[in-house]
């Protein structure tokens, strides 16, 4: 107990190398990142394509298997996915297509032995109504625009109370209005219950609004290039006269530095 | 290109303009008018086709007036209806369906073995492959000599080629089902602790139900048409025949209204399978699910 209380970390990513195969070659994903995730934190992976922000998120939900360092939750190594680190993707079918918004969010209840049928289906309506989806709970996946899945997988996250939700490019497949919308009630959500979120993203702007702490990774393989804090509110930095969001620019293109290149990433 | 002549004013307001009422036009929705809903429904247009085809069935074969050929629509009804009173059709008829049910049940257990076999390993993952390549382009009815040779004539053959019909269809589509599920289900399955069995159940399973059904379709299909096909080489086991035999047996006593409708009791156990059980069945599952539009 004392070890964690000295660190106050959750979420504990040591030195860690990531591989894996291709049909004709072995890629290292990352190099020797480290990184910790501390209780309530909203922690952003942002980088640009390649840079295997995807890798390491999947190597915490379990995915993965590290090839040099370790990944540890609350003191327990990562060794299999499991329903204490609950995943939501980017694509849109990752809603079970034969169950309603109802069942999907009480599935995943069910089916990990986390709560009873009964007790499961109040949570899933708690939360269901959290994501302000209730007058849809009765409808299936496919009757639901591409912003309200999205909801249903994040209503779906929040009711196993996971130790830490990991996203994974949550909004990159929505339109740029659902987007911002998006980001604001997961911001709500988050001032609401305090969850601990890993979130991954490639925009830098959603990466200074959404997250508290963001880790900058480097491409080919990922290794950490920086690591800064966010007030969400893109200030100016007294001590360099940037905006954290043209610092990180900054800082992701310095090599480059050209105009082609910067208009890449958003 | 002229830009500058453009016939909006530059002053133009830019603040937001009232909505119209849509009144204006007179219609913003309104119910069909009941033509246009009848001519939408398929059952009704192709019941229309039906019934033209019916008229001209009846026409040419009065105009041949040869029975021994071509029988009239009205013969053959007569026909099917002394037929289901007095020889027994519908008899014969279930006994081709009772075989048919053993041989798809059969069929279908044998598959599920063969798919457990091809998904625990690599190795049975290919041996599945190879047999159903293999297998699968050879008709059943090919093997009836075998099957003749092996289980004499009776009941014991026919389920034999049923098998060989059922087989391959299903473990072809299910494995290939199996093999589609996206990876992200996969992921989120595995997310919520599944593992084994229950993983199959109720993510694998589901997932791939489309390409289930169809394969259950396919060896449907197969099944029906092998059956009727074995029955007229020999359909003859413990007394009674089953459909095929109707028709051969009517052939032989030049009943030619008979032998269609022997024919037509095939077409219409065959429409009311594919069209009744598993339409239902994919309404209420991969149509309802959005799976399959």
């Amino acid at each position: 107990m004392l070890e964690v209380c000295k660190q106050e970390s959750l979420l504990d990513v040591r030195s860690l190398t990531l591989q894996y195969k291709t049909k004709d070659s072995l890629v290292m994903a990352t190099y020797r990142v480290s990184f910790h995730v501390a209780k309530s934190d909203r922690y952003v992976l942002l980088g640009p394509s390649g840079c295997g922000k995807s890798s390491l998120l999947k190597a915490v939900g379990g995915y993965m298997k590290a090839t040099e360092g370790s990944i540890r939750l609350n003191g327990a190594e990562v060794h299999k996915p499991g329903p204490d680190r609950m995943m939501v993707f980017q694509e849109f079918d990752q809603l079970l297509p034969w169950k309603t918004v109802k069942q999907n969010v009480m599935f995943a209840l069910t089916a990990s032995n986390a709560l009873p049928e009964k007790a499961a289906e109040e949570r899933a309506m708690h939360y269901i109504h959290k994501v302000n989806l209730t007058k849809f709970a009765d409808s299936l996946p496919h009757q639901l625009s591409g912003g309200m899945k999205q909801r249903v997988a994040i209503a779906r996250g929040m009711a196993m109370e996971p130790a830490i939700l990991l996203m994974d490019e949550p909004f990159a497949a929505l339109d740029a209005l659902t987007r911002v919308k998006m980001q604001d009630e997961l911001l709500q959500l988050w001032e609401d219950t305090r969850f601990t979120v890993l979130f991954v993203t490639h925009s830098i702007a959603e990466a200074v609004k959404v997250g508290n702490r963001i880790l900058l990774l480097s491409p080919h393989p990922g290794q950490v290039k920086a690591e800064l804090t966010s007030t969400g509110r893109d200030d100016v930095d007294p001590s360099n006269g940037l905006r954290l969001s043209e610092h990180i620019h900054k800082l992701l293109f310095a090599e480059s530095s050209s105009v082609e290149e910067s208009a890449h990433v958003d | 290109m002229s830009t500058e002549t453009t016939h909006h004013p530059i002053t133009e307001s830019q603040a937001a303009r009232p909505v119209q009422p849509t009144t204006d036009y007179g219609v913003v929705e309104r119910p069909l008018s009941r033509w246009e809903r009848l001519y939408s429904s398929g059952a009704l247009r192709k019941a229309l086709i039906l019934a033209a085809l019916a008229l001209v069935w009846e026409v040419y074969a009065r105009q041949l007036d040869n029975s021994l050929l071509f029988p009239t629509l009205s013969a053959t009804v007569v026909a099917l209806y002394n037929g289901i009173v007095s020889s027994g059709l519908l008899v014969k008829a279930g006994f081709s369906i009772k075989v048919l049910l053993m041989g798809y049940a059969a069929g279908l257990a044998l598959a599920t073995l063969l798919i457990v076999i091809a998904m625990t390993s690599r190795l049975g993952n290919d041996f599945l492959e190879t047999l159903t390549s293999m297998f699968n382009p050879l008709p059943a009815i090919a093997l009836l000599p075998l099957a003749l040779l092996w289980f004499g004539i009776g009941n014991a053959s026919l389920v034999f080629v049923l098998i060989h019909s059922v087989l391959w269809a299903v473990a072809l589509n299910t494995h290939a089902g199996f093999v589609a599920v996206s990876n992200t289900l996969r992921m989120v399955g595995r997310n919520y602790g599944l593992t084994g069995v229950r993983y199959i159940m109720k993510i694998l399973i589901p997932a791939a139900f489309p390409s289930i059904l169809t394969g259950l379709k396919m060896g449907w299909a197969f099944a029906w048409r092998t059956l009727i096909a074995a029955e007229l080489v020999f359909g003859v086991s413990s007394g009674t025949g089953g459909l095929g035999w109707f028709i051969y047996e009517n052939k032989n006593q030049l009943e030619i209204p008979a032998v269609f409708a022997g024919l037509f009791t095939v077409i219409l156990i065959g429409l009311l399978v594919e069209n009744l059980v598993f339409k239902t069945i994919e309404v209420r599952t991969v149509r309802k699910w959005g799976m399959q539009s």
